[in-house]
């Protein structure tokens, strides 16, 4: 049990490692502004008079390190500053429903995705060369091979224009769980489509692989029933793998969201990071990067733990 | 109903692009000889599917001025037209010629994306492949550096870099081409490590031949098939991260003609029942399935798998 606990606290040290790095190149990214901040905020009213007094107030006074210290150690209270474009906004209020709206999304997707994909890409596995393999996939090359917002564009063509289920995916404040769930279908519909195509033959691959391993081959010329192949020897082992293709969808699903949110004008974070984009609102985008790296980082943390837990081999390496 | 006849024109496209693509693969096989001849007539449907769309894609890149009725830029009836014969597919929100703009739209927004890539592949292979034969610290500064950057999303990344440098079609290619080297550096890195411990390396290096020598015509030669393949992969992603960053109003700007930023400008036509808007997603789309059929056959002949 040491054993676990010590492997999982290892890769979680190299994981806020890997974080701290990620947070430096976020913030000192910014550095290589040309002008600084005040300059960017005051535009054309910026006299060496006032650029100062801003300077001074945001603290851009300081040296590099104490203002990225000072960043950092906000940022771990979920404090990120205010807001350049909307004076005097904390950051924080604008990301926290966001966070929440963004999160409920790929939840939606991922619960709508992970089921069918798993299912399709086992079968496709295991009928191997049939004509639903070669059709499921088919599709599924198609379909990664499109950009989200086409299949956004043509689940709105087809869906929306009967009236079937709205193209603006507003959610109203306070509304209940099914009016959120009906809202938001089309744009979780779309991420499912994408994110199903890729897990599908990322399964498809992990398990055709596995079966190709000698001890299937061994249980099956004992005779063993085709079902209990798969359930006693190729299952346990293809957790790993699954697990695997698992976390780095839902990763994926990241950045897929910026575009979907985009698309069906849904509140989430990714619309917040490119409307702050164009605004160029620094701290803003900082903010969301941190998030969205942060959020990355911590899944594959993840797949990387369960695979090594659920691989005897790996957990005892040497 | 509407579904009925959604399936019908799927089925009818489906039926013509098979007969295109085989009477294309008879006609390639036709104007070839030796080796080349061999392979185009033994390649799949899809791959010479996706051979005719990338040739097609070409020309009309290439001839966009002589093939397209109206000039890229110009205002030349209201906005929002429907289809008509003097403009095929109507006009766009400011009343340009949308067949004029998806011409047009081939030549910037694919030879963007070509540049792109270009650029990534020069970056990515060249550090690759030096620190796979370099060793020591050079190796392991690069490769670390790689890990890092690639520990953040490239999407999220490349709109971080976009606003702090200000979008221009300049720093979005430089933006794009620097995140995605990292994944050719990786490969090109464990590809050539294969490599770099053969004896006939050994034996270059003990003659004292030079770096240069050494990677352009000791590696090099040995690393060509698979980093051809993953061009294209590359590009199919350069070009749909592209177009992703057009949509959203950060990439290739206007007045230039571009697929994604046309799908933006003009998507309210979709809630009214007009396709127009789809068609240069759909252009996108077609290319990199083309790009990805044809890949997919050369990862195919190049592994020597035969079934």
């Amino acid at each position: 049990m040491t054993r676990v606990l010590r492997m999982i606290a290892y890769r979680l040290a190299l994981g806020l490692l890997t974080l701290f790095v990620v947070s430096l190149i976020i913030f000192g990214a910014t550095e290589l502004l040309p002008g600084d901040f005040a300059e960017a905020i005051l535009g054309q009213a910026a006299t060496p008079e006032t650029v100062a007094a801003i300077r001074r107030q945001l603290g851009l006074d300081q040296p590099l390190h104490i203002r990225y210290f000072e960043w950092l150690w906000g940022a771990v209270q979920f404090d990120f500053g205010t807001s350049l474009a909307q004076r005097g906004r904390p950051v924080a209020d604008m990301i926290w429903v966001r966070l929440g709206n963004t999160l409920f999304l790929a939840a939606y997707a991922a619960v709508m995705a992970v089921p069918l994909a798993l299912t399709l890409g086992i079968l496709a596995a295991l009928w191997r060369n049939s004509v639903f393999d070669r059709v499921a996939n088919s599709s599924a090359l198609s379909a990664i091979s499109f950009p989200e917002f086409f299949v956004a564009y043509i689940l709105i063509y087809i869906l929306a224009q009967g009236g079937w289920f709205p193209s603006m995916a507003r959610v109203p404040a306070g509304a209940d769980l099914g009016e959120k769930l009906y809202r938001a279908f089309l744009p979780a519909l779309t991420l499912t489509l994408v994110v199903t195509a890729h897990m599908m033959r990322m399964t498809r691959a992990a398990i055709i692989n596995l079966l190709a391993s000698p001890y299937i081959e061994m249980a099956r010329l004992k005779g063993m029933r085709p079902s209990r192949v798969i359930v006693r020897h190729a299952l346990p082992n293809a957790i790993a793998p699954i697990v695997n293709v698992v976390a780095i969808n839902l990763a994926y699903l990241i950045t897929g969201v910026v575009v979907v949110e985009v698309v069906f004008v849904y509140p989430g974070l990714g619309q917040l990071m490119v409307d702050s984009v164009s605004r160029r609102d620094i701290p803003v985008v900082q903010a969301v990067a941190l998030i969205f790296a942060a959020a990355y980082v911590l899944l594959n943390l993840t797949a990387d733990v369960i695979s090594t837990l659920s691989n005897p081999r790996l957990m005892h390496r040497k | 109903m509407a579904f009925l006849i959604f399936l019908f024109w799927a089925a009818v496209t489906l039926a013509v692009a098979i007969a295109l693509s085989w009477g294309f693969r008879r006609l390639a096989a036709a104007v070839t000889r030796g080796e080349m001849h061999r392979a185009l007539r033994d390649a799949p449907l899809t791959a010479s599917f996706g051979m005719m769309v990338i040739l097609i894609y070409l020309v009309v890149a290439i001839l966009a001025p002589l093939i397209a009725p109206f000039p890229e830029r110009m205002v030349v009836g209201s906005q929002f037209q429907p289809w008509t014969a003097e403009h095929w597919l109507g006009t766009d929100a400011l009343g340009r010629d949308m067949f004029s703009r998806m011409i047009y739209g081939t030549r910037n927004t694919v030879g963007i994306a070509f540049a792109t890539t270009a650029l990534a592949f020069l970056i990515g292979s060249v550090l690759g492949l030096l620190a796979a034969t370099v060793g020591g610290w050079l190796d392991q500064g690069l490769s670390r550096l790689v890990d890092v950057f690639m520990a953040i999303p490239s999407l999220i990344f490349a709109l971080l870099l976009l606003t702090i440098f200000g979008t221009s079609i300049l720093t979005l290619i430089l933006v794009i081409a620097v995140i995605d080297s990292t994944r050719v550096f990786r490969l090109s890195r464990a590809v050539a490590e294969g490599v770099v411990v053969m004896d006939y390396i050994e034996a270059a290096r003990l003659r004292g031949e030079r770096l240069g020598y050494l990677i352009t015509r000791e590696i090099l030669p040995n690393v060509t098939a698979p980093l051809v393949a993953e061009f294209g992969l590359r590009f199919c992603f350069v070009f749909l991260a592209i177009s992703a960053l057009s949509f959203l109003g950060l990439g290739i700007q206007p007045p230039t003609a571009d697929w994604g930023s046309m799908v933006r400008e003009n998507a309210t036509l979709i809630t009214f029942g007009d396709i127009t808007p789809l068609l240069p997603a759909g252009a996108i789309a077609l290319l990199t399935v083309a790009v990805n059929f044809v890949v997919d056959w050369q990862l195919y002949r190049a592994s020597g798998l035969k079934e």
